[in-house]
């Protein structure tokens, strides 16, 4: 296990590395002056550039400059948004809550899904279940997800009017802002209105969430249904057979906890791709998250905010990725001591 | 834990969390608490400073009150602030009696401890109307509307006769200074508040963190996102049921439909879809004539436009309900004259020009031009409410025109501030403009748009310059009479259409579409939106 976390911890190291220096490369390779870009300082006096510049070590070496860029980002200073003015630092520490918001709910939603209903589709293998299954999950996959945001407002906010379209909780409550995380948020607060206010959040975030989950959801769909039908091929499945075990049993006992290992490993790599989806949704939505940020700092060519929400939304990434590994290797004897299978 | 048991405490929770709590809340936030969709951003939250609907809109009839406001009916004077007025014989002296129970906010920011009396009213008019006074200059010492009806220079002096009474000194009878005194950016600020502010070295916090006396009370502006407002507990008037009002700033039109379908917003403004909104069970589509007009003026000083029988011939060529469904869809009046139908001078016995090429030929024909001639037409190259796009109109003109053998070129490729620019210097033949009152007085149209005095500094783009005119509104000045006013703003609507230095086109109206369960007059055609005494149920 040790061997295991140092091997995750070096991955971490590297990742990072590359990721600080893609960032800084990138504030020599947007337009205008790198130093301005780096700490989004646009009415700067030549006084205040002077003194950023040696904060900086601006006159030193690249190497020298990197290093600098990189005890500023230790000390939590991304430099400053061009467009609102406010520290990036800050801007994310307020967004980036609803991703995860959004994001973890949808993964979950995904994952109890997508992944019951692929053993579903394994068990009935070149079966009716099977083939509408799969034929679902090839349609969910395709879906643009532009298109089905706009395509659920439509439906289920101006047709049918039940539930909001747009942001990720009604103006009426006034919830304080303690986590970040709305509906822990909510829980933690002393409104008389908490419990109005806690609904009305879960109905901001169904349709988004569905959105956000549904290609994810076809994925592991069919990630699920190779693993069981893989799982149901091996040995011991027929050991488990030749025991007398009944097919249920067999299912439940053996075959889906294995099945269940092998689909976790891919469940951090879906997050990624689950993350970009959470952006297009976010704006779709108006969800007050840093994908949309992002998307917008993007239009308004705010360097500063773009470079920072690069790094963090990438590290966010990664240690979801990791924490997953961590999940597998918990569930996964073999994972962490190679010994056990050899 | 076991499966079950574990299934057993997950379902307890989620059943608990949507509906076990409920039961000492008989009535949900949303049903006491108002969301309103609005256009844009405020720029302030100080409507002396700023003349811009949207700002209007979120701040005059909300956060504040003025000496005297507007009957939302009929668009009468009725006291507010003041509880009587008293104008001197002369009109030039007018005294208003203040009520004496009137409080301003408590807020986190301020707390009053005294009710409005004189002083207030003094430093409110005086911030505008005195370079010396300490807050002229803060957020940048202009003030458009009141500089704009020349009430810097009307206003001679304010004084505080005590502490319940103040008198205006005026350099001449005025009979619009009422109403400019009613408009929407004549509101009253707490003095207290603005030494407070001194103390705390934070002078310029008036202008974004409001103390009014109005209806409602500032809460929080997240800036671009929304404004919080809560009810004024103690209001003067009858205290607003509403828990809470909400602005939800939503620029996109279809965000506000959206929105508006989805039971997010319970008011938004300017909607679009409005047959999908008509068609809806629980939504409504209201309007509300404002108070502006489009027209098409002629240089009167530029041949042929100096004879008026040409300018008479192209008024009968104009096919005005043609230009009401192609550039306003519908959503305007036609203009019969100057004013609209909402103003108590307007004249229903005067009736909308004909369409009628025929007598446009002879007329022209008799003027000397049997054959028609060349002219430019100015289109303005923005939108406004009164004329939503000039371009088209012009385009629509251009073709009624031809009919008569009169070849119309279009000129627009001036930007905005270029365009007033040369326009004011005359270098065009006839234009597509109009105008937005400032506040209900019909003055505001003739005196504006028309008389002597504004051709030469002013906004009278015609440059028509009518002796017989000019008397007829000066005379409708100087009286109180309502009633021979009307006689007097008659005659001069009359005068307009014989003589024709502007074919008024239309009278636009401003729309809003609201969900069934807000009751109340909202709209007004002065000074937007109100929400004062509107419930929900």
């Amino acid at each position: 296990m040790f061997i295991f976390t140092l091997r995750r911890f070096n991955l971490f190291f590297f990742t990072m590395l590359l990721l600080t220096i893609l960032s800084f490369s990138l504030s020599f390779l947007f337009p205008g002056e790198q130093l301005v870009n780096l700490t989004g300082q646009i009415n700067a006096t030549p006084e205040q550039l002077a003194v950023l510049a040696n904060e900086y070590q601006h006159q030193a070496g690249f190497i020298t400059q990197y290093f600098s860029y990189v005890s500023h980002l230790f000390h939590g200073d991304m430099g400053y948004s061009m467009a609102s003015h406010l520290p990036v630092a800050t801007e994310i520490l307020n967004r980036l809550p609803a991703t995860i918001e959004l994001t973890s709910v949808a993964l979950l939603v995904a994952m109890f899904v997508g992944i019951p209903i692929g053993f579903f589709a394994a068990i009935y293998h070149r079966k009716t279940p099977d083939n509408i299954i799969l034929g679902v999950a090839m349609i969910g996959y395709s879906v643009p997800v532009f298109w089905l945001g706009i395509l659920a407002i439509l439906v289920f906010s101006i047709q049918l009017g039940w539930l909001p379209s747009a942001g990720q909780i009604s103006l009426l409550f006034e919830i304080e802002h303690v986590t970040g995380l709305q509906l822990i948020d909510i829980l933690l607060s002393d409104s008389p209105y908490k419990w109005q206010a806690f609904i009305d959040a879960t109905r901001h975030l169904i349709l988004p969430v569905i959105v956000v989950a549904l290609a994810p959801a076809t994925i592991f769909m069919r990630l699920a249904r190779t693993a069981m039908l893989e799982v149901l091929e091996t040995h011991y499945i027929k050991a488990a057979k030749a025991k007398g075990l009944t097919f249920w049993q067999i299912i439940y006992r053996h075959a889906m906890r294995n099945a269940f290992i092998k689909v976790i490993r891919d469940v951090g790599l879906q997050f990624a791709n689950l993350v970009t989806i959470a952006m297009v949704t976010e704006v779709i939505f108006s969800w007050p998250g840093i994908g949309r940020w992002l998307i917008e700092s993007i239009y308004q060519r705010d360097y500063t905010a773009i470079q920072g929400g690069l790094i963090v939304l990438s590290t966010f990434i990664f240690i979801v990725h990791i924490i997953i590994d961590f999940v597998y290797a918990a569930l996964n004897p073999l994972a962490r001591e190679p010994r056990h299978g050899a | 834990m076991s499966y079950s048991k574990f299934s057993y405490f997950l379902s307890l929770i989620v059943f608990s969390t949507l509906f076990g709590c409920d039961t000492n809340e008989t009535l949900l936030l949303s049903e006491k608490s108002i969301i309103y969709c609005s256009e844009g951003a405020p720029e302030s939250f100080n409507p002396q400073l700023v003349t811009s609907g949207t700002t209007i809109d979120a701040t005059s009839n909300q956060l504040y009150n003025r000496l005297i406001e507007f009957d939302p009916n009929d668009n009468s004077i009725i006291p507010a602030i003041a509880k009587s007025w008293h104008v001197t014989r002369d009109g030039k002296m007018v005294t208003f009696y203040l009520r004496k129970d009137v409080n301003f906010h408590q807020t986190a920011y301020f707390i009053p401890t005294r009710a409005l009396n004189a002083d207030d009213v003094l430093f409110s008019f005086n911030r505008m109307l005195d370079p010396e006074n300490e807050y002229h200059e803060v957020s940048g010492g202009k003030y458009p509307f009141f500089q704009n009806a020349q009430l810097d220079d009307l206003i001679e002096s304010v004084e505080k006769i005590n502490d319940h009474t103040v008198r205006f000194k005026l350099s001449q009878p005025d009979s619009s200074f009422l109403a400019n005194i009613g408009g929407n950016s004549a509101v009253i600020l707490s003095k207290e508040y603005s030494e407070h502010l001194i103390e705390l070295n934070a002078m310029q916090e008036i202008d974004m963190f409001p103390i009014g006396t109005g209806p409602f009370k500032f809460k929080q502006y997240s800036s671009g996102a929304f404004i919080r407002f809560e009810p004024h507990s103690k209001y003067w008037q009858e205290q607003s049921q509403l828990k809470q009002l909400v602005y939800d700033i939503t620029p996109r039109d279809t965000g506000r439909l959206t929105k508006l379908l989805a039971g997010e917003c319970d008011v938004i403004a300017y909607p679009i879809a409005h047959e999908k909104i008509k068609q809806h069970p629980g939504l409504a589509l209201e309007s509300v004539t404002s108070f502006n007009v489009g027209y098409f003026g002629f240089n009167t000083t530029k041949p042929p436009f100096d004879n008026p029988l040409v300018r008479k011939a192209i008024s009968y060529a104009i096919n005005k309900q043609a230009i009401l469904e192609t550039v306003y869809t519908g959503q305007a009046d036609i203009a019969n004259g100057l004013i609209p139908s909402s103003s108590w001078a307007y004249d229903d016995t005067i009736e909308s020009q004909e369409y009628s090429i025929s007598k446009a030929q002879s007329l022209l024909a008799q003027a000397g031009y049997p054959d028609g001639f060349v002219m430019d037409l100015w289109a303005m190259p923005v939108q406004r409410a009164y004329n939503p796009d000039a371009v088209t109109m012009a385009k629509l003109i251009q073709a009624d025109l031809q009919k008569i053998s009169i070849k119309v070129d279009i000129v627009s490729d001036y930007e905005w501030s270029t365009f007033l620019r040369k326009i004011s210097e005359g270098e065009h033949q006839s234009v597509l403009l109009g105008w937005s009152a400032d506040h209900p007085d019909p003055d505001n149209f003739f005196s504006t748009l028309l008389s002597c005095v504004s051709s030469v500094t002013g906004s009278n783009r015609t440059f028509w310059c009518n002796q017989d005119f000019d008397q007829l509104i000066q005379s409708a000045l100087q009286t109180d009479n309502i009633n021979s006013r009307k006689a007097l703003y008659s005659k001069a609507l009359k005068l307009i259409n014989e003589e024709v230095p502007l074919i008024p086109i239309a009278h636009s109206k401003r729309y809003q579409a609201r969900a069934h369960s807000v009751n109340g007059k909202l709209l007004r055609s002065i000074g937007g939106i109100d929400f004062n005494g509107v419930t929900k149920n």
